[in-house]
């Protein structure tokens, strides 16, 4: 045991010690911070600038209907060829232009085919949402002309429409709002996506730790020491705590970061979370409501889990990580092992992306969130929107048992593995290592 | 005489390659003991097995006639041939982590570490990394790690390799006086001449079986073929021959003398003694040069293996 505490003090050292390491601990949460930022400022930069279109009208319809809104401004020229409009348009360095063609019949006009002549005309692709937005125009007044064209009131219809707002209530009689949503997926899938980054990140530590000692050929000096399996395991145990050591440094910085933002907006943590009464401090409300929404989550559970699961996700992967650098002589054949271990981790990524945030309590999220090789990260996307206590516990109670399992074989591997040179091994070679 | 080691019968098996077949050995104390064999023959293996760092699939080594457990580890120093150290960890501070996996204390190792830097004068390496130094400077501090612990066995495989003359020639002293503090000492190589001046016991493994072993004087007295190298200086070398063939068996020599003499190779037969032949030669002509031939452990480990095949 003495031995252990030894090569995790060892471990620790050398990681946190390495230059490397120091600078992605301090740099990290400013690369992060700078991009959102960064995100942010270009996002409002770019919707701000003025969007003017000329609208070559040769029906004479929608002068007065189209409106311009947002950053949309229209320009209406009445009775230009499609080509005159063109040039003039090009001219004007506008975003772009729409061109309306000559009807041929003023009296009964067949607006489905109106509407399928209506073209946009640009240099640039345009963004989607000016696109969509210009449709959106364009069809609530065709639509219009046509109720009026059979007969119909427009204000009656107007007046039938009911518009519907659920309000959102979880059973337990929190008021929930799409903010809170929102907030979920996004937080959900920040929290699966760290945890696949630093399972590989760290995984691939103890590896290439692993390799190193097999090509500086100390190893045979260590084992005649301690016992491999002591061995590796002071190496995952001495790199995770590094990584926590990260993970903690980092969650302080973040909260001083979130701390300053709020102060910043004029709101405190504290406010929020004590009273519901936000609507009365004036501030802009959607900041707020995001950071209600972020308070409003099970913050304690998600702190637990994701330590849990950091650790166990953590401590299978590198077991397994250990076995493919034993096995190994150096990291360009690590390979065709690599792989392998890659899918499973990369399958529960994005499947949950693409199924937790649609439903979160859906087969194949709960299945995932079972299986031991994706638990820890598609677990990690469902926690925010609730995960019954039990169903956690299960989860994690399997990870711990495949844990040990995988931990068996990967000490086999391990203990024949570092001490073979030269030959590539194949699976076989490994499946023959596991009965030495 | 007391054996720090007993291998007995120790078999191990890779897959369906058998590494090692019942082989058994008896590492006298205080004695060094060569571990010799053509390569692939089973040493590393025996070595690894002795280290605990395999564990024989049938056969039982003893080390103080206890069986060999976890507690014998601060009891062996091993250099493997395979060198290494971490190499951007600075060299005293890789020792002392050896040190204290061998189970040293901290302050016994810095101690112990200041005794061999100072000895080996190389105390300014000791915030240098290991990448900073060369080859043989590395081999060096490896040493030092392998003897630091004062284990009663140390087993050094091809310990000479990497070094100058110079270097070689201080390990090599050093390594003779651990032997005289005591300890026990297995010596493998493929070096034959250090094995002629270091070794007292050895041991020759070939192909997995062990074909040869015992003290090195014994065996050369088994090996031994009672043929003395002989110069003479007479009046008729062709008669002298003749007279001598007569009575022995010989074989024209050629090695360097300072005179114009008849040289031989001349084997006894059976109970003949060597004095037989010194009068003999004596009173026939004068003798310059008379020299009994004794194998080499070079001629021993070539024949040994050679009658396998």
């Amino acid at each position: 045991m003495n031995h252990t505490r030894l090569i995790i003090a060892r471990e620790y050292l050398t990681k946190v010690k390495n230059k490397s390491f120091l600078l992605m601990t301090i740099l990290t949460p400013l690369i992060i911070g700078l991009l959102i930022f960064l995100v942010v400022y270009l996002t409002s930069f770019n919707n701000d600038s003025l969007k003017t279109i000329t609208v070559v009208d040769n029906t004479g319809l929608f002068a007065n209907s189209l409106k311009g809104s947002g950053s949309i401004e229209f320009n209406f020229i009445k009775e230009l060829s499609e080509d005159e409009a063109k040039t003039i348009s090009m001219n004007k360095n506008d975003y772009g232009m729409i061109f309306i063609p000559q009807l041929d019949d003023f009296t009964n006009v067949d607006y489905e085919a109106l509407s399928k002549s209506i073209k946009f005309i640009s240099d640039d692709s345009p963004s989607l949402t000016v696109i969509s937005d210009i449709e959106d125009k364009f069809e609530k007044i065709l639509t219009n002309l046509n109720y009026k064209k059979i007969g119909l009131d427009i204000n009656l219809i107007e007046k039938s429409n009911i518009y519907v707002n659920l309000s959102q209530e979880s059973f337990k009689g929190e008021e929930t709002t799409k903010t809170d949503g929102v907030i979920k997926v996004i937080f959900g899938l920040i929290l699966g996506m760290l945890l696949y980054m630093f399972i590989f990140i760290y995984g691939s530590m103890v590896m290439r730790s692993v390799i190193e000692e097999k090509t500086n050929r100390i190893i045979e000096i260590i084992i005649s020491s301690v016992k491999p399996t002591q061995l590796m395991m002071g190496k995952i145990i001495g790199t995770s705590l590094a990584g926590l050591t990260q993970v903690l440094i980092w969650n302080i910085l973040g909260f001083i970061i979130l701390n300053i933002v709020t102060s910043f907006i004029g709101i405190s943590p504290d406010q929020i979370n004590s009273s519901g009464s936000v609507e009365s401090i004036e501030a802009s409300s959607f900041p707020v409501e995001m950071l209600q929404s972020l308070f409003n989550l099970p913050l304690l559970n998600i702190l637990i889990a994701f330590i849990l699961y950091f650790i166990l996700g953590y401590l299978l992967y590198a077991s397994i990580f250990a076995a493919i650098g034993a096995a190994v002589d150096n990291e360009t054949d690590s390979q065709q092992f690599m792989l392998p271990i890659s899918i499973p981790l990369i399958i529960g990524l994005y499947v949950g992306i693409g199924t937790v945030p649609e439903d979160p309590s859906g087969t194949i999220s709960v299945i995932l969130s079972h299986f031991p090789l994706t638990s820890p990260v598609v677990m990690m996307m469902r926690i925010p929107f609730g995960v019954s206590i039990y169903e956690q516990i299960i989860s994690i109670t399997i990870l711990i048992i495949t844990f040990f399992a995988i931990v068996w074989f990967a000490a086999k591997i391990y203990r024949v593995g570092i001490l073979m040179y030269g030959k590539k091994p194949s699976y076989k070679d490994l499946y023959k290592w596991l009965k030495y | 005489m007391d054996n720090i080691l007993i291998a007995d019968s120790v078999s191990k098996e890779f897959g369906n390659y058998k590494a090692l077949n019942n082989v058994s050995i008896e590492i006298p104390k205080g004695s060094i003991f060569g571990l010799l064999g053509p390569n692939g023959a089973g040493k590393t293996t025996l070595i690894r097995i002795i280290n605990q760092i395999s564990i024989p699939d049938t056969g039982k080594v003893l080390f103080n006639g206890e069986n060999l457990n976890p507690n014998h580890i601060r009891d062996i120093g091993y250099l493997p041939e395979e060198r290494g150290l971490y190499k951007s960890m600075k060299v005293g501070e890789q020792a002392l982590y050896l040190a204290q996996l061998k189970g040293m204390t901290k302050k016994d190792a810095k101690k112990q570490l200041d005794y061999w830097f100072d000895k080996f004068d190389i105390t300014s390496w000791w915030d240098k990394k290991i990448v900073e130094l060369s080859k043989g400077m590395a081999q060096k501090v490896q040493f030092i790690v392998t003897v630091l612990h004062k284990p009663s066995l140390l087993i050094f495989d091809e310990p000479f390799s990497g070094f100058d003359p110079i270097n070689a020639n201080i390990i090599k002293d050093e390594i003779l006086k651990l032997r005289d503090e005591g300890s026990t000492i297995i010596f493998s190589t493929h070096r034959m001449e250090s094995v002629e001046e270091l070794c007292d016991h050895i041991a020759l493994i070939h192909q997995s079986n062990k074909v040869l072993d015992g003290n090195l004087d014994d065996i050369k007295r088994n090996y031994k073929t009672n043929t003395f190298e002989v110069a003479l200086l007479c009046d008729n070398k062709t008669t002298l021959k003749s007279l001598i063939n007569a009575k022995f068996k010989s074989q024209t020599a050629s090695f360097r003398t300072l005179g114009d003499e008849l040289k031989l190779n001349i084997s006894l037969n059976a109970n003949q003694t060597p004095n037989e032949l010194l009068n003999f030669l004596n009173s026939n002509g004068q003798v310059n040069h008379f020299i009994e031939l004794i194998p080499s452990a070079n001629d021993i480990f070539i024949q040994t293996i050679n009658n396998q095949k």
